[in-house]
């Protein structure tokens, strides 16, 4: 089976620190892959470079064998790569509803002259969207607070509510940095419930987390990440046997 | 006293105008501008100098769109810039032009300014009617911008914009062309800002770079905040009653005889400053709150409808 997202070789260095130094890995089609690895791995650097905030030094990135590694962010949301955010950054001002709504792709009321001239066609949309957002908000149990400023939710709730907007996207590959963070056990449970229902939709994940429980929960394959290469993969209970990982979480060297 | 009053009112208009530009672009889309009046010179001085040449509703319109072209330019820079700097930016962008206008003489004239700027509709004779046709065509221009901003702020144009403000690097992962979005928010707010310079220039038909110090910025954004950020309707009030303060209070020396002109002046200053400041303890949202869209606004309740 061909990757869905394929690194190959991937650096990259901040002035003297090498985030990534060289790392070979990939995320299959309709499976949950965790990265993990000790803080510093470079694995938060890995997320950013595969949705594009970051460029690589040497290496290349690609999605669905396009070579995507110097594409804007937009683009690649666009193709269906979407992702999640580790610090949770919503669009507070935005309420719970317009998160939603913001997120659709190739909405016609985005350009200037179509928003001004093409109000029944952008309306249609608005509606279509509209429904779509209520049936998401509905499922992860925010739709009462569908006029609240996103800023007034609690920590948990704005997981959940970055997670539905990267549905909008309909995405083929979330990518989810630490989702477990800060998060209550009840709520944790949620998103494994949530996760588990759109993988059998057919979404592939990308789950960066520390958490192992959630990892062990989820994953059908785990990367451990060292210093910014790639130790080994394999399911949970190999990768959890195998000796090097320990060490490198404990930090003894190899 | 009724030509007074048509001043004040062109000059609200005028003030509208660029706070309604500044609305959008710091208001919606987060891009701080301390260049506003570096846009508005740009336009007063190639209405200007453009209107003998071609006329003065096409030296209007090339007006707005140098002010919008050098605007998208500088929001170009945003690419590179983190936020305070391109503040930085459109200050240095505003100091840029006022010290062009000062001292390229062979195209501006210099501190003299240029004289003699004729008004449209002064054909129509006696001087007040004149200046009625000219007020009547200011408020339609404030009227023709805000229907046209207000259609872009409640368009999921406005709501995309509102987004990048909030935070560029989610709106990007959520598919939003951040730049060209900012680049076209600042655009448009560039175009209006070079009408309003262009309404400054007819208006006074005469006009020099003493005319254009930051203060005129500096009272776009009180509009802005004082309206409440992201509102255009708030916007109208703030501007309104901003202008409404500084030129009314011009009467209270008539009334109070313990401090002189000049002292007053300054008076007057303070007390808008108060005012900003009164507002932001007891309403800090400003007067009116940005348009959103509510589930009411998607979801037209059935029992609404029927009787």
């Amino acid at each position: 089976m061909s990757p869905l997202l394929a690194v190959e070789g991937v650096s990259k260095r901040y002035d003297g620190l090498k985030a990534l130094d060289g790392c070979t890995l990939s995320l299959l089609n309709g499976q949950i892959t965790g990265l993990i690895g000790p803080n510093g791995a470079g694995k938060t650097t890995l997320l950013n470079l595969m949705t594009g905030l970051v460029r690589p030094d040497t290496g290349t990135v690609s999605f669905q064998g396009k070579n995507i590694t110097a594409a804007a962010p937009h683009h690649l949301a666009r193709l269906g790569l979407a992702r999640t955010f580790q610090i949770v950054r919503e669009l507070g001002s935005l309420t719970v509803l317009e998160n939603l709504l913001l997120t659709p792709p190739a909405q016609s009321g985005e350009g200037v002259i179509a928003s001004l001239l093409k109000r029944r066609k952008w309306w249609a949309q608005e509606h279509e969207n509209a429904l779509k957002a209520r049936q998401l908000l509905e499922r992860i149990g925010l739709w009462k607070l569908a006029d609240q400023a996103s800023a007034g939710l609690s920590g948990g709730q704005k997981k959940l509510l970055d997670l539905a907007r990267t549905l909008l996207l309909e995405p083929k590959l979330i990518l989810l940095d630490e989702p477990g963070a800060g998060v209550s056990p009840p709520l944790k449970q949620e998103i494994v419930r949530v996760v588990r229902e759109l993988k059998s939709e057919g979404v592939a994940f990308g789950l960066v987390e520390h958490d192992m429980h959630l990892i062990a929960a989820l994953c059908d394959r785990v990367h451990v990440l060292a210093e910014g290469r790639l130790l080994l993969s394999g399911s949970f209970e190999e990768v959890t046997r195998d000796k090097r990982v320990v060490e490198a979480y404990l930090g003894i060297a190899a | 006293m009724s030509a007074y009053l048509t001043t004040i009112a062109i000059l609200v208009c005028e003030a509208a105008l660029i706070g309604l530009a500044l609305n959008l672009q710091w208001g919606l889309a987060g891009l701080v501008n301390f260049g506003v009046v570096g846009f508005v010179a740009v336009g007063a001085y190639a209405t200007a100098l453009l209107s003998p040449l071609v006329g003065w509703l096409p030296a209007m319109l090339i007006a707005a769109a140098l002010s919008a072209l050098l605007s998208g330019g500088l929001a170009l820079l945003s690419i590179r810039l983190e936020e305070n700097y391109l503040a930085i930016v459109t200050i240095g962008f505003g100091e840029v032009v006022r010290l062009v206008l000062l001292n390229e003489d062979w195209l501006t004239k210099g501190a003299l300014g240029i004289a003699d700027i004729s008004r449209p509709f002064s054909e129509l004779g006696v001087a007040s009617g004149n200046d009625i046709a000219f007020l009547l065509f200011s408020i339609a221009l404030v009227g023709l911008s805000f229907l046209l901003l207000e259609g872009l702020a409640r368009a999921p144009f406005g709501r995309a914009i509102r987004a990048i403000r909030d935070d560029p690097t989610v709106s990007s992962a959520l598919g939003k062309p951040v730049l060209a979005l900012r680049v076209r928010a600042f655009a448009i707010g560039g175009a209006i800002m070079g009408l309003a310079g262009a309404l400054h220039a007819f208006y006074l038909t005469y006009i020099d770079p003493s005319q254009f110090t930051p203060i005129v910025t500096a009272y776009a954004f009180m509009a802005v905040i004082a309206g409440g950020r992201g509102s255009n309707i708030g916007l109208l009030l703030g501007a309104g009653s901003i202008m409404a303060l500084l030129e009314g209070t011009r009467f209270l020396k008539d009334f109070i005889s313990i401090i002189d002109g000049t002292q007053l002046s300054a008076l007057r200053l303070a007390l808008i400053g108060v005012g900003i400041i009164l507002l932001l303890i007891f309403r800090p949202q400003g007067l009116v709150s940005e348009p959103k869209r509510f589930e009411r606004d998607v979801f037209p309740r059935a029992n609404e409808r029927t009787p």
